[in-house]
């Protein structure tokens, strides 16, 4: 009254699905402040005024693929910021880190985290008073550009510095 | 004149039971056998369960779409049949599913008792050996009909293949709406199939990584309330929310321990780098496991709680490292070019479950515990976080495939066959498979 329990044949080749291949990496120039994302109209904007900050100085930094060091032309941009936020020290900061979706999520939080802190370190390098800064990470929960290639990962891989708390 | 053998775990809202009424050695109709992809389903016939109501049709049917989906079994078409079942109780015609080769046959009987509560009763023949295997019969709120045909489905699976089902549980995961760059995220639970969605928070705060506690009815995840990233603990059924900790800086990447005392995730640290703590969810009390300079994070514990995996990049990029319990010993496992992350350790204890990027595409496989015989299940475009069904048969993860706006939830073998996308009224992600429910 036993049956051969096991029901193992006719071997079937399964197909993995090999999907949609990465889009041709063209390379393309790195946006690298606010303006060249036509963020903002030129030099109008009230001196010291957050606009001011954003259009003519830049609020935001890009990195390289799976790194935090903050790159030559990031660190121009950062001085710019230094010396703007020295001059108008009403502002407290918070520097956010910003990772591309090509990762996966709690290592890309915990890589936003340490751009944000590399940010800041630079800053302060730079004479911005430590305790006026602050660092969030939002891994790759918030990207600013949508598309599925290196155009728009390589504006998401940032860190931006926002100002907050005026007059305080 | 049959002996009640065994009850069936209550669990408190529920009240099920299950009053065996034959049992006879187990002996496994299917074979499942985990690394090669040429199983071929069981022909099984499941006949709609007698009632008054529609409810003996709607049983079956949802008894018939788990055993589909897990891949070993192939439902019979109903037009099929011959015998038609007026009594469930009675030896049915064996010759007549033989010859539409129904190697089981599953016929039941539900009817409402006289306090309400439904009574479900079912047999598991096998039709060549002409014999019973199982016949159990379970009592439930009508409200938990769906819990019931699940129930049923796990016996049958169980008392075929000799090994645990999983249709009896539910999974967390983050529901997403909206566009890309404005994506609304919320927490939601639903049964394994996708039935029963409900929502867990309000979606006012990014919320990720949700994680099912092993023994209470508890999740552990991130949440970004308050603009300060932090982990949390939520009791399901009350809603009840607590902060886990009071760490300086940001908390992410929570799981529980297997005894679910501890909840392990990451800490940043003012540096930048993240190292591994755990917190005992009793004395309140903190260990810290790593302190690399270097990002360590996704802990997962082994099932007997002495190891843990994690990721780590402090060799230049995300590899998986497994350590012990105290922090000691701690070592590289995956060598196989490209980086790895998210490992998550098998309920069995035998395999780590990870997402690997090569070649700018994302992959799901499986590793031994020391690293040795990776396999890849599934690659994609862009795809990662698997969880363990809790048989540690049957991995989900979410995938979003090029220029489709977001991610859904898919489910794979650990053969890397059978692949079933979970159907999800929004885009999903984050997936976490509950334990059995009891």
């Amino acid at each position: 009254m036993r049956r051969t329990a096991a029901i193992i044949r006719n071997p079937i080749v399964v197909a993995l699905f090999l999907s949609l291949a990465v889009a041709g990496c063209a390379s393309k120039k790195t946006p690298n402040n606010a303006a060249d994302l036509g963020l903002g109209g030129g030099a109008a904007a009230t001196p010291g005024s957050s606009q001011d900050f954003t259009v003519n100085v830049g609020d935001r930094i890009f990195f390289d693929t799976d790194s935090s060091v903050v790159r030559a032309d990031a660190q121009a941009t950062l001085t710019r910021q230094a010396q703007w936020l020295n001059k108008y020290r009403q502002y407290a900061i918070v520097v956010e880190g910003h990772a591309d979706e090509r990762g996966t999520r709690e290592y890309n939080i915990a890589l936003g985290a340490r751009r944000a802190a590399a940010t800041r370190d630079y800053l302060v390098s730079k004479g911005v008073a430590g305790n006026r800064l602050k660092t969030i990470s939002y891994g790759k929960e918030r990207p600013v550009a949508v598309c599925d290639d290196i155009s728009c990962w390589s504006q998401n891989r940032r860190a931006v510095t926002t100002l907050g708390g005026a007059g305080s | 004149m049959l002996p009640l053998l065994k009850k069936m775990a209550v669990a408190a809202a529920v009240c099920l039971m299950a009053a065996p009424m034959a049992v006879l050695p187990a002996r496994a109709l299917v074979e499942i056998d985990v690394t090669k992809g040429n199983i071929e389903p069981l022909p099984i016939a499941i006949t709609d369960f007698l009632s008054n109501d529609a409810i003996g049709a709607e049983i079956a049917s949802i008894v018939t779409a788990d055993l589909k989906r897990s891949g070993l079994f192939a439902p019979i078409d109903r037009g099929a049949f011959i015998e038609k079942i007026a009594n469930p109780d009675a030896t049915p015609r064996f010759e007549d599913w033989k010859v539409i080769n129904a190697q089981a046959l599953v016929t039941g009987r539900v009817a409402q008792e006289a306090d309400g509560r439904l009574r479900a009763e079912f047999r598991l023949w096998d039709t060549f050996a002409g014999q019973q295997l199982i016949g159990e019969q379970f009592f439930a709120n009508k409200a938990n009909s769906r819990r019931i045909a699940h129930i049923i489905a796990d016996a049958i699976y169980e008392r075929l293949t000799g090994e645990k089902g999983y249709f009896d549980t539910r999974v967390v995961f983050i529901d997403e709406t909206g566009a890309k760059n404005q994506r609304q995220k919320r927490l939601a639970i639903m049964d394994q199939d996708g039935a029963n969605v409900r929502y867990l928070s309000d979606g006012r705060a990014i919320v990720l990584t949700p994680r099912f506690s092993p023994t209470r009815q508890e999740i552990t995840y991130m949440s970004y309330e308050g603009g300060q990233p932090r982990v949390y603990l939520l009791q399901i059924e009350t809603g009840q929310r607590e902060l886990v900790g009071n760490f300086p800086g940001m908390t992410f990447a929570p799981r529980f321990s297997p005894d679910g005392q501890k909840v392990i995730m990451s800490l940043l640290r003012d540096d930048g780098n993240s190292n591994i703590f755990t917190m005992d969810l009793r004395s309140r009390a903190t260990t810290r496991l790593t302190n690399s300079s270097a990002i360590d994070t996704s802990p997962s514990y082994s099932p007997d709680g002495s190891r843990i995996v994690f990721t780590s990049d402090r060799g230049g990029q995300p590899q998986i490292y497994v350590m012990g319990a105290d922090g000691s010993g701690q070592t590289r496992i995956s060598f196989g070019g490209g980086s790895y992350s998210t490992p998550v350790w098998s309920p069995r204890g035998d395999l780590i479950a990870f997402t690997k990027q090569a070649g700018g595409e994302f992959q799901i496989g499986v590793m031994r515990t020391d690293g040795s015989g990776e396999r890849i299940l599934s690659t994609g475009f862009q795809q990662e976080g698997p969880t363990w069904a809790p048989n540690g048969r049957v991995l989900m993860f979410f995938r979003e495939a090029a220029g489709s706006g977001g991610p859904k939830l898919y489910s794979i073998d650990l053969t890397g066959r059978n692949e079933q996308a979970i159907p999800t009224k929004g885009y999903g992600s984050d997936p976490a498979w509950s334990p059995l429910l009891e």
